[in-house]
């Protein structure tokens, strides 16, 4: 009985309760020419995200946008509780494929699905448009002196080598509450041992536990941290770019990568089915170029499978294996042993 | 005689029904081969799956606890794109799982794994269950592990193997059908030799067929031999009444003729020696008919089977000659013979006869006084005998009517004669695969040739 109960319990942390309304960060309508309106539900900021919707509105001015952001563990609990969405947009390739799977998205197909790879797709349930890698990003100032590290392994060693420069000036995801945070740390332990071995060396660093990469990186350009671990590369990069952030650094290890697909799905709920299409194979379209212009959401090209010594995380049953309960709870028993010791 | 049916063509179509059956027999069973090995081994993953999952389970602190193992489901995503379900249960109380697809099985034997096919949100799902005891605070719990899958990557696989069977199946059965027409010619050329052997027989060759036949053919044979000796006898039969009448009348006739010339010698008045010499005219006609209606009977008896005698040509034109030789002395007609050695195969009376028709026609119809000449000579390897005369000609063409039964010409004047010489002298030359050649010399005369192969 206390396994049962323990389980509903973390499935519960896990989605929230179900009774809990959805919890908006930003929300906003394109109106367009006609009354058909494509609602969607994503974990990408509008301002990265605008350009999609721009796209879709100059091919389609008749349809009109309703972008709703939230967190990818309130998108996926929303449309598991059965909201109305007709595209749903996440950066949390597990919870994605895990709606897909287990019966909450609609079967899609046109020319375009047919063009991503097979790497891309899981079925016509699920289709990545953006492979976005995981980076670290350091302050130039607060490192300056040491050495850019260009593996785990050399990252491990200067973090033991300067544990005065680097108490409370390190931040990384809190895994317990940010899903895509869940995924990386999730694929990097079952990837390398240097994870656990990373992860207990921040952790007697006193680190900063964020729910997302642009409080992050935002921390890291103004000095606060002098490292950010697996932070999203797009937003780095879009970040690098702007006006006054030279006092930034992107880091991409060599030993191996993290890449992130950002997937959608049309979820069984929708309403406005052959419209969500559109809007897929307009997502898909951005995601087939070759080039990435001034985009922040990379296109699907920028992984190039053949030089990724891992590919991009697979979309597949294995992405179930950590968000089952027990293993959520084990993995996370471990994250905290290994990260929280300061506390 | 319509083709109404051809054999060929239904036994084609019986053989071309019997490759289709076939066909599709082999590719259902294929089909069903690949599907079955298909789920053969989904079967095999899942219960791999259920078994490491079952083997990763453990008691912890007095809990049955469980990490699931990547592996399990690395495993299971490998070959096909389908939704994986897992369902891990201690007794009647859920573990861990994705869906309830344990909720109508019974948890198999410890030890064991169970498989089933379940429906899960109207999809037929595949189901391997484990279940492992595990010891909990001293006190065993049975710990059932169901991993489940859909069977879309099954049905593909058999649907990708069906779809190439089909091609296999549809290039056999053309195949089959091209390979049964050729079976159905060949196996049906025995007929066609023999109906071409029928075929290319004389009109007078009424010998039973000998030709080799297969087995189902004997019947046919028998019956059409039968036929044969029966329309040979009939033949006969009014052939040897046509013998018997002419010998008949013949007698009576010369008879008749006899006392007609003691008769005409007695009468006195122009008048009734008139009618006298008519009388004898008539009954000369009425003898003529009747010995070349005999002749005639003979030669058609005798054509049935020409033995394959060597016969010289120019012994046959001596004979012929010395026959015709008197009747020419009375005419004052020379009859000039010039002859070579020329063997051909044959029956020498047939010939003899044909040549004397031919031989009395010319000095029959050429005036006195005059010549005809009978040469025999070979050329390109057939043998000839030409009959050529100084007489009135053949009249108009086309000469081959003379070769006519009854057909006589109309230049013939009072001359005595049945119409059945030119008759007779052609079933001769027909009966030794010879030909007869009529040609008119343009005022000059007649030219018979009868042409013979060689032996
Ligand atoms: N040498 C010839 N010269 C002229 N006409 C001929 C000659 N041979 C044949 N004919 C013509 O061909 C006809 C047919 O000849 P055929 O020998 O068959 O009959 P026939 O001589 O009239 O009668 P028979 O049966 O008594 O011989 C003759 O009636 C005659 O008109
Ligand atoms: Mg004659």
């Amino acid at each position: 009985m206390r396994f049962v109960d323990f389980a509903i319990g973390l499935g519960l942390c896990l989605l929230g309760f179900s009774a809990h309304a959805l919890e908006i960060e930003e929300q906003r309508s394109y109106a367009g020419s006609g009354p058909v309106v494509v609602r969607i539900l994503s974990t990408a900021d509008l301002a990265a995200f605008e350009p999609f919707i721009t796209t879709f509105q100059a091919q389609h001015p008749e349809i009109g946008v309703d972008y709703t952001v939230s967190s990818s563990a309130e998108v996926y609990r929303a449309i598991q509780g059965g909201a109305r969405y007709d595209v749903v947009i996440s950066s949390a390739m597990d919870l994605q494929f895990k709606l897909a799977n287990d019966g909450f998205a609609q079967t899609y197909s046109s020319e375009l699905t047919d063009r991503l790879p097979s790497w891309a797709r899981w079925r016509d349930l699920i289709f990545a448009f953006t492979s976005e890698p995981a980076v670290a990003v350091v302050s130039t100032e607060l490192f300056a002196g040491l050495p850019l590290p260009k593996t785990r392994q050399e990252l491990i060693a200067i973090l033991r080598e300067n544990p005065e420069r680097f108490v409370g000036a390190i931040g990384t995801y809190d895994v317990r509450t940010s899903g895509l945070g869940y995924l990386f740390a999730t694929q990097e332990a079952r990837i390398s041992d240097a994870y656990w071995r990373l992860s207990e060396v921040m952790g007697r660093l006193d680190p900063a536990l964020y729910c997302c990469s642009g409080q992050m990186i935002d921390d890291v350009s103004e000095g606060r941290l002098a490292l950010a671990y697996n932070v999203l590369g797009s937003y780095a990069d879009q970040r690098l770019a702007e006006p006054g952030n030279g006092g930034m650094q992107i880091i991409e290890f060599d030993d191996f990568d993290n890449v992130m697909l950002r997937t959608a799905i049309i979820p069984k709920t929708v309403t406005a089915p052959q419209e969500a299409g559109l809007f897929i194979d307009t997502m898909l379209a951005t995601g087939l170029r070759q080039n990435q212009d001034d985009w922040v959401l990379p296109p699907l090209a920028a992984s190039n499978t053949q030089q990724l010594s891992f590919g991009p995380i697979r979309l597949g049953p294995t992405l179930l294996v950590y968000l089952d309960p027990l293993n959520r709870r084990a993995f996370l028993e471990s994250w905290q042993d290994a990260v929280e010791q300061g506390l | 005689m319509t083709p109404n049916s051809s054999i060929s063509r239904r036994l084609t179509f019986l053989l071309a029904c019997v490759a289709a059956v076939l066909s599709v027999l082999s590719w259902y069973m294929v089909t069903e081969f690949a599907r079955q090995a298909a789920e053969r081994t989904q079967d095999n993953i899942l219960e791999a799956a259920a078994t490491i999952i079952a083997e990763a389970l453990r008691s912890e602190d007095g809990e049955v606890r469980l990490e699931l193992p990547y592996s399990a489901f690395s495993m299971l995503g490998a070959i096909s794109e389908d939704r994986v379900f897992y369902h891990v249960a201690t007794g009647t109380e859920t573990l861990t799982g994705n869906a309830p697809i344990n909720a109508n099985l019974t948890a198999p034997t410890t030890g064991q794994t169970a498989l089933d096919t379940i429906t899960y949100q109207a999809e037929p799902v595949r189901v391997a269950s484990v279940t492992r005891v595990i010891l909990n605070n001293q006190a065993p719990v049975p710990v059932t592990v169901s991993v489940g899958q859909t069977r879309n990557g099954v049905s593909l696989i058999a649907n990708d193997l069906s779809r190439t069977a089909g091609i296999f199946s549809i290039a056999f059965f053309v195949l089959a059908v091209g390979l049964s027409a050729i079976v159905a010619r060949t196996s049906l050329r025995q007929l066609k030799v023999i109906a071409e052997a029928v075929g290319r027989r004389g009109p007078s060759d009424l010998r039973p067929l000998r030709h080799p036949a297969p087995e189902e053919l004997a019947p046919l044979m028998v019956a059409l031999n039968s036929l044969i000796d029966r329309l040979a006898r009939s033949l006969r039969q009014s052939e040897d009444f046509i013998t018997e009448a002419a010998h008949r009348v013949r007698t009576p006739l010369a008879t008749v003729r006899a006392q007609a010339e003691v008769a005409l010698r007695r009468v006195e008045s122009a008048d009734e020696k008139q009618r006298m010499r008519q009388i004898i005219r008539a009954v000369d006609e009425s003898s003529r008919s009747a010995g070349q209606l005999l002749d005639h009977a003979t030669v058609a008896y005798r054509a049935e089977n020409v033995p394959d005698n060597r016969v010289d040509l120019a012994f046959v034109a001596k004979v012929a000659t010395d026959a015709l030789q008197p009747t020419a002395d009375m005419k004052d007609i020379d009859i000039g013979l010039r002859t070579e050695e020329t063997v051909v195969l044959g029956d020498r009376v047939l010939l003899e006869s044909a040549l004397r028709n031919v031989l009395d026609n010319a000095v029959k119809y050429s005036p006195p006084e005059t010549s005809v000449s009978v040469t025999v000579f070979k050329a390109d390897g057939f043998g000839q005998i030409t009959v050529s005369d100084h007489g009135p000609g053949l009249g108009t063409a086309p000469y081959d009517r003379y070769t006519n039964r009854f057909q006589r010409g109309e230049n013939v004047g009072g001359t005595v004669g049945s119409g059945l010489g030119l008759t007779i002298a052609k079933d001769v030359v027909v009966a030794h695969r010879g030909t007869i050649e009529l040609t008119d010399n343009e005022g000059s005369g007649t030219c018979v040739s009868l042409i013979l192969p060689l032996a």
